[in-house]
């Protein structure tokens, strides 16, 4: 895929603006409590925030222009999936193409700024999609500040046009880095277990998708029992348990050869792998019966190496970004507890101070969170907290949930909740790190364990 | 780091899980697969392999006891739990072709990894206690299946109370 600029943005004066007021948004989110934004500034963007509660910033999309005559249902895939992605992180509110005014015909013409200001669009996305005879996609774009008349953005992506619905997240992401000022999360992907059949008698199969649910596909039949998935660092790989060989064991898989192999040569019972992230080393739960330790293994070597050594159960090993740290939960306290240690051992310092149980820690990508389940008076919650344990947050809250994984950029936050009763099973649901804009994810069958890729290469 | 199943062959361990995996059911169903005669096989009324054979894996399931159950979290063996396992190591010690797996099991009300590791408990107190009483540890493989196959399917304390258990599972003809 190809990415390059078409046109300078011109003036950054009110860029810089909204950049600030995002940023500073960002800011007062992450240290919580109401306020008020930009009360009184003279600037186009109206981006309140009251009571913590965001008001989503309007823009309009105009369908995709098709300048050939492949390109037109993928113009309209394209313009769906830009809309639904920056929909879907709540800070963007689309406004109904029935509502436009002004009528978007060819790409290069100049904009009718007072169409758009009259219907109170403060972004004007406009793109247009070209299929030439051997498949290739050309996507190009504009994002306009209406209200500031100038572009913020303009830019071309080109694939295979298979690779449609990645162009479109890629467009997505490049809108939102431009008004947030942070890292976009929707050219992603996520494993997860796709589950089927009666509670008693539960079919599992790895699967992939498009972080939004989009283009499932599934890497094994339900022959064997599989739990657990997490990607490599470059998303081509998965390691995950499965009961293959009678009893649980992580394996390695390429998902696109799914060509799979044993991490431990030996036959000892191994479950919660995590990738280092330098994708170098598995870090995993081995279990004797006896105790649950923490092991970490190097992937070209197999080299073996013990990092935590004690009778209790350990095990939701996470890195530290760097790779530096580990966060993982033990009961060596009497209870499922949060602890924080060096990547190779040593002495664990536990960082979850509130009541209740504390499992499945998760460091963010940003390196300033961690995503944990709670389980306090038989509720299940998943929550964030410092690194050091301050700052606790509970996002949502069901009868069973668990499993937190993050948005490449860290501000979203997948889990999976499971309803209750012989006829329950688990969804996939998305939270963002406030705890607002609380999603379900509509898979085809119940979803369970995801795991979040990086922003793909 | 103690392996898991210290002398099972690799071989052997695969195909007993593979057999494991594939039928856990089918083979303890008095059905003939269990038992394969053995003294005593032929006496009157007794169908060699059925549930009345006190030497078929039908008898051990029925009869013996094949699981114990635990309280929420833990994996302490209850006064119960022993009366069972004391059958179950008597019953191993005179019929010494059958070797044993232990499932360790929990109830859905906690993470999966966790319960991964709380089953592993679960099925080992089982091993340890049978292992006290002199049956030989190479007799008894352990596996945990977490919260992954409930026995009882309902949202409640009285499904979840015989969620959290751990059943053994015995096979003839390993080769002991």
């Amino acid at each position: 895929m190809t990415d390059h600029a078409t046109t300078r943005p011109r003036a950054e004066r009110l860029v810089t603006f909204l950049t600030a007021c995002l940023g500073l948004l960002t800011l007062l989110l992450a240290t919580a409590g109401p306020a008020r934004a930009q009360e009184g500034s003279p600037g186009p963007l109206r981006l309140e925030l009251t009571e913590g509660v965001i008001e989503p910033l309007p823009f309009a999309m105009p369908r995709f222009l098709a300048e050939s005559a492949q390109a037109d249902t993928f113009a309209s895939q394209i313009t769906q999936v830009v809309r639904d992605d920056l929909v879907n992180s709540g800070l963007f509110r689309a406004i109904s193409p029935d509502a436009f005014i002004g009528r978007v015909t060819n790409f290069n013409a100049p904009v009718q700024y007072p169409d758009w200001r009259a219907i109170n669009a403060q972004a004007l996305i406009t793109g247009a999609v070209t299929v030439t005879d051997d498949g290739r996609m050309q996507v190009k774009f504009r994002l306009i500040d209406v209200f500031g008349q100038d572009q913020l953005i303009g830019r071309q992506f080109a694939a295979s046009s298979q690779s449609w619905r990645r162009m479109a997240h890629k467009v997505a992401d490049a809108i939102y880095a431009r008004l947030t000022g942070e890292q976009g999360y929707f050219d992603s992907r996520v494993v997860y277990i796709a589950e089927e059949g009666p509670k008693d008698a539960r079919r599992k199969r790895l699967a992939v998708m498009d972080y939004d649910g989009a283009n499932i596909r599934y890497l094994t039949d339900a022959s064997d029992l599989v739990l657990a998935p997490r990607f490599s660092p470059n998303a081509r790989e998965i390691i995950y348990t499965s009961y293959e060989t009678g009893v649980p064991q992580v394996f390695l898989m390429n998902i696109d050869t799914l060509s799979r192999r044993l991490i431990d040569q030996e036959r000892n019972m191994s479950f919660a792998p995590r990738f280092s992230p330098d994708g170098r080393r598995v870090i995993l739960s081995l279990s004797d019966g006896r105790q649950s330790d923490l092991y970490t293994f190097d992937i070209a070597t197999g080299r073996k190496a013990q990092v935590t050594n004690t009778p209790a159960i350990e095990t939701g090993p996470s890195y530290a970004p760097d790779g530096s740290r580990i966060v993982f939960e033990s009961d060596r306290g009497g209870g499922q507890q949060i602890y924080v240690m060096a990547a190779t051992g040593g002495s664990a310092q536990r960082i979850s101070k509130g009541q209740g149980r504390y499992a499945t820690p998760v460091w963010s990508p940003r390196g300033d969170l961690i995503a944990f389940t709670k389980i306090l008076n038989g509720r299940f919650h998943i929550g964030v907290m410092g690194t050091d344990g301050s700052n606790e947050r509970l996002l949502t809250g069901s009868q069973l949930e668990e499993g937190p994984t993050w948005s490449p950029n860290g501000r979203v936050i997948m889990f999976f909740r499971e309803a209750p009763g012989a006829q329950g099973g688990p969804s996939i649901y998305t939270v963002d790190v406030t705890g607002r804009n609380l999603r379900r994810l509509a898979t085809p069958t119940f979803g369970s364990d995801p795991a979040w890729s990086r922003l793909l290469e | 780091m103690t392996r898991f199943a210290s002398g099972t062959p690799w071989r052997a361990a695969l195909i007993l899980g593979a057999a494991l995996a594939l039928g856990a059911c089918a083979d303890f169903r008095g059905d003939g697969l269990g038992g394969d005669g053995g003294p005593g096989s032929g006496a009157g009324g007794v169908v060699p392999g059925g549930a009345s054979d006190p030497a078929s894996s039908a008898y051990f399931q029925q009869t013996i006891g094949d699981r114990v159950l635990f309280a929420v979290d833990q994996s302490t063996l209850t006064p119960a739990a022993t009366a069972v396992l004391d059958g179950q190591a008597t019953w191993l010690l005179e019929y010494t072709q059958y070797t044993a797996t232990i499932e360790g099991h929990a109830d859905e009300q906690g993470t999966r990894e966790y319960n991964l590791a709380l089953g592993a408990r679960r099925a080992n107190a089982v091993r340890d206690y049978l292992v006290s009483k002199g049956i030989a540890a190479v007799r008894v493989d352990i596996v945990t299946y977490g919260k992954e196959r409930p026995l009882e399917i309902c949202s409640e304390e009285a499904c979840y109370a015989k969620n959290r258990r751990a059943v053994t599972l015995v096979a003839a003809g390993a080769g002991v």
